[in-house]
């Protein structure tokens, strides 16, 4: 039995100086980062956090991990707790492994006036899984039901890879999952 | 400087305010109350609990007072029907995922949540959906959590990023989900992180050892002082039914402001210990020992005094009470010995031999030990320069104030035999090994030469073929340009074996570029040691002995007939190798002190049960030269006796006069007539730091033998005194399961 949190059991040190192992990111995301970096005054390299985590995001193919964290944190010399604070914030950032597509449908007014709630339960028949849930072979990611995406004209709509998907139909939306790879 | 006021109006009252300060601040001062949890006078302004909404005259919105800066003819309303409808509006909101569990909750009775509901809350909740909850988190052996009942104030998160200087806990997560933590599960060990204890108003964020121990209204409050480190920090004790159950810090703007080191807080665990001496105890004829009335015990002791006579040595700790300092000087006096010391990690002493017969008036200078200036003016400093300290873990509530004082722009720089991780800008830091310190001294010296400094003859002398290069440079640069700088020497540097060298040097230094010179000695009573006279070569008051004794190592290399432990453990407070050995030569060995661990019982022949820092009235001396008494807090334990009554008894047994003391503040009062000072308890200016050091006698030890000091001993935080050795929590912290250090090369 493990100790609760108020029990004797110590916990995992602090990550301090004496990190573990980090994972190295490869030239061209340390690239891109410094890129972001340097747009900011020097010292501001906070301000460049949501940049770098989306660069790693996707070079780790749509989600991030404690180590990439981490890694992010040693880059831009921030305490990790800075970075964990942003990635857990903004809905953009997974930290839990998932599908390589992010796949988000709308279900607010104008899209639910239109039949979005057909449409996102035909998605997850045909996908097999529930919202929040990644195809077994990790090609789709089924996301949280998204909140207005300022799309209304063309409603019922979804969002794949930050490309909008509009006037959906049953068929669109097989012709359209079926074309990811 | 003038300040620039303004004139506000509260509530219809006019008063003035700082230019641009925030409201808050403003009627803090004039003593009008604005409920708030985010605001701390301490931390960087958030604004997030919106608890201290006010009106203000002409605003469409009720203000924060947190944040909004004062105006001239600014008019608040703290009281108004909006004002007291925002606060109460906000209150509901923080009441409705807040778990309302204040029977079971440790914070109940002192929880500021539980205060301004009762002030600004309703009677019912109208809230009827489902609260949140939040799994607690585990951030190791001194912090226990209750997250669910967390209002995200952040005044922990902030005292992380802004305080301590390594931001260890977070905001994660938003709306509803947003948790305060880690974020991954760790502990959080910064040596001041026991203060978000303090800092949290809720229940959230408790002391994990006292949980469930007690309720605050329940338990008396008696002022202390930290026994373990030289700053003086000002704590209350909580005590039930005569138990000290808790630390939490004295707020005293001059010394610790409102923190204290997670060592001053938690060390109390140590008073209860298992090896607690609890009667007094002789050893007899065949090893066995014996539980004794203190009467037979004291006798016992007396006589082994009596056959060790002027042989007897004397090792006291340097976290005794100046009054047990003082009388155990008094009784070594008078058994005509001068066989005493309370250094016992100093491993050269060559520095002492700068008084006796042959120094002279030179050697009359020398004064105890000291910062050098007030600890409040640390913060002030433009430059320092710090020599052999692992700050951070020597005087945690000091190093807070470098890091200040760091952060405002002063150049800080180290000469350390090994990195340590500062949490603010060091200018310089010179990183050479024990055996190079000298060098690298010289080198500073040469450099203060180079930019025109004049240096005392036999040092310029020393220092002439010194290499310089730019980083010598801009240390003293540092130290000759800013108005207010300092020189100190960490426990590093004393515990070298070149410390006689090193000072010197270091003082030399000072003197060269005008800078102040200051010494972090161990323990928190060192500088009252010195006062007391509890080194072999020097009396009460720094009076040199006209016959030197032994020191502290002698006394521990070589076997004395008898000795007299006062709260010391010599085989972990020195770093010497086979102390125990050494001790068993002796033929007696009274020990005074709350403990008795195998390895005492092992070389002792008698056991005095004496009470700790916290069961007896006394006085600590800081290194700024403050006298700070108090009266005993906990009840003794067992048949333990306060040390400085035990002293006293042991002196009437052997006949010594003068030794009727009624009370301890007789006996404080006695040492500070013979020191010629003022009466004690006031505020003590720093000691004056002696102008003419240049004895002769010193630089004869400084040109003498060139010892390389090979290595020296870094002590763990927790490890440095008995009755942090035995705080169970702070051990299994990590700095307590971190080992000793040992820098350099060779054994």
């Amino acid at each position: 039995m493990s100790p609760g949190p108020n029990g004797e059991g110590a916990p995992a040190e602090g990550a301090g100086s004496a990190a573990r192992a980090l994972p190295e990111l490869p030239g061209e995301v340390c690239a891109e980062i410094d890129h972001w970096v340097a747009k900011f005054p020097p010292g501001r390299q906070r301000s460049a956090v949501i940049s770098a985590l989306r660069v790693v995001q996707e070079h780790n193919h749509g989600y991030l991990t404690v180590e990439l964290m981490d890694a992010v944190a040693a880059r831009l010399q921030l305490p990790p707790i800075q970075v964990y604070e942003v990635a857990s914030f903004y809905s953009m950032f997974e930290t839990h492994p998932c599908g390589r597509h992010h796949v988000s449908v709308c279900t607010n007014i104008s899209c639910f006036l239109r039949g979005a709630e057909q449409i996102a339960a035909y998605v997850e028949k045909k996908l097999g899984i529930r919202m929040g849930q990644s195809t077994p072979d990790g090609r789709i990611f089924l996301k949280r039901e998204e909140e207005c995406l300022a799309a209304c004209t063309g409603a019922p709509m979804m969002m794949i890879d930050h490309v909008y998907h509009e006037h959906l139909t049953p068929e669109k939306v097989d012709q359209v999952l079926d074309a990811l790879e | 400087m003038t300040e620039e006021l303004v004139n506000i109006e509260v509530n219809g009252v006019p008063m003035k305010a700082r230019k641009g300060e925030v409201i808050i601040r403003a009627t803090d001062r004039e003593g009008v109350y604005i409920p708030r949890f985010c605001y701390h006078d301490k931390l960087p302004i958030a604004a997030n609990c919106r608890m201290c909404l006010v009106e203000v005259e002409k605003s469409p919105k009720p203000l924060p007072a947190c944040a909004t800066p004062v105006a001239e003819g600014m008019k608040i309303f703290t009281n108004s029907v909006r004002a007291t409808g925002a606060q109460r509006a906000t209150m509901e909101f923080l009441l409705i995922n807040h778990p309302l569990d204040c029977p079971i909750c440790d914070q109940g009775g002192e929880c500021e949540l539980q205060d301004l509901a009762v002030g600004f809350g309703r009677d019912v909740s109208r809230f009827t959906e489902k609260k949140r909850v939040v799994k607690d988190k585990n951030l190791g052996p001194l912090v226990s959590t209750d997250m669910t009942r967390c209002i995200h104030c952040t005044r922990c998160v902030r005292f992380g990023q802004d305080i301590a200087g390594i931001q260890e806990m977070g905001a994660t997560g938003r709306g509803e989900h947003m948790e305060i933590g880690t974020y991954i599960e760790r502990s959080v060990d910064h040596e001041l992180s026991g203060n978000i204890i303090d800092l949290c108003p809720v229940g959230a964020l408790n002391s994990k050892p006292f949980r469930y121990h007690g309720r605050g209204w329940e338990m008396t409050q008696h002022p202390l002082i930290s026994p373990h480190d030289g700053v003086g920090t000002q704590l209350y004790g909580h005590v039930l039914r005569g138990r000290l159950m808790r630390v939490v810090p004295r707020a005293f703007e001059e010394i610790n402001e409102t923190w204290i080191a997670d060592r001053d807080r938690f060390s109390y665990e140590g008073l209860y210990s298992a090896d607690r001496l609890l009667a007094p105890a002789v050893r007899q004829s065949d090893g066995s020992w014996r539980e004794v009335e203190w009467e037979v015990a004291l006798e016992a002791a007396a006589e082994a005094l009596r056959t060790a006579g002027a042989q007897l040595g004397v090792l006291a700790h340097p976290s005794s009470t100046l009054e047990e300092l003082y009388l155990s000087t008094r009784l070594s006096e008078g058994l005509g010995g001068a066989n005493l010391d309370h250094r016992l990690r100093q491993r050269d002493f060559r520095g002492d031999a700068s008084v006796g017969p042959a120094a002279g008036a030179a050697g009359a200078a020398a004064s105890a030990p000291t910062l050098g200036l007030p600890i409040a003016a640390v913060d002030q400093l433009d430059a320092l320069l710090i020599i052999g300290a692992n700050l951070r873990r020597e005087v945690p509530v000091l190093a807070h104030r470098v890091r200040k004082s760091a952060l405002r722009g002063a150049r800080v720089s180290f000469l350390n035999p090994a990195s340590f991780e500062y949490l603010f800008p060091v200018a310089e830091y010179l990183l050479a090994p024990p055996a190079e310190q000298i060098g690298q001294l010289a080198s500073l010296l040469a450099a203060a030469a180079q930019a025109g400094a004049l240096l005392p003859p036999q040092i310029a002398a020393l220092v002439r073929a010194a290499p310089v290069d730019e980083h010598h440079r801009a240390v003293v640069a540092a130290l000759r340009e800013g108005t207010r700088r300092a020189v100190w020497c960490g426990a590093l540097a004393l515990r070298s074996d070149a410390y006689a060298q090193v000072r010197v040097l270091a003082r030399a230094l000072a003197q060269a570029t005008g800078a102040s010179f200051g010494e972090l000695a161990e323990g928190g009573n060192a500088a009252g040691a010195w006062l007391a006279g509890v080194q072999p070569h020097r009396g009460v008051g720094g009076a040199p002995r006209a016959r030197p004794g032994r020191n502290a190592r002698q006394m521990l290399e070589e076997a004395l007939p008898g000795y007299l432990l006062l709260h010391t453990e010599p085989w972990a407070d020195a770093d010497l190798p086979r102390v125990l050995q050494t001790l068993k030569g002796a033929r007696s060995l009274v020990a005074i002190g709350p403990y008795a661990s195998p390895e005492l019982r092992s070389v002792a022949s008698v056991l005095l049960p004496a009470g700790s820092f916290a069961e007896t009235s006394g006085t600590y001396v800081s290194l700024e030269g403050r006298w700070q008494s108090y009266a005993a807090a906990a009840r003794l334990l067992g048949a333990a006796r306060p040390a400085w009554k035990i002293l006293r008894v042991l002196g009437n047994l052997l006949s010594l006069a003068g030794f009727e003391y009624q009370s301890s503040e007789q006996v404080r009062d006695e040492l500070a007539a013979r020191l010629q000072l003022p009466a004690p308890g006031g505020a003590g200016a720093a000691a004056e730091a002696p102008a003419a050091v240049a004895a002769s006698a010193e630089e004869a030890a400084l040109a003498g033998a060139n010892t390389s000091a090979a290595t020296v001993l870094d002590m763990p935080m927790y490890a440095i005194d008995a009755i942090v050795r035995r705080a169970g929590p702070l051990q299994r912290t990590r700095d307590g399961r971190a080992r000793p250090q040992r820098y350099g090369n060779g054994s």
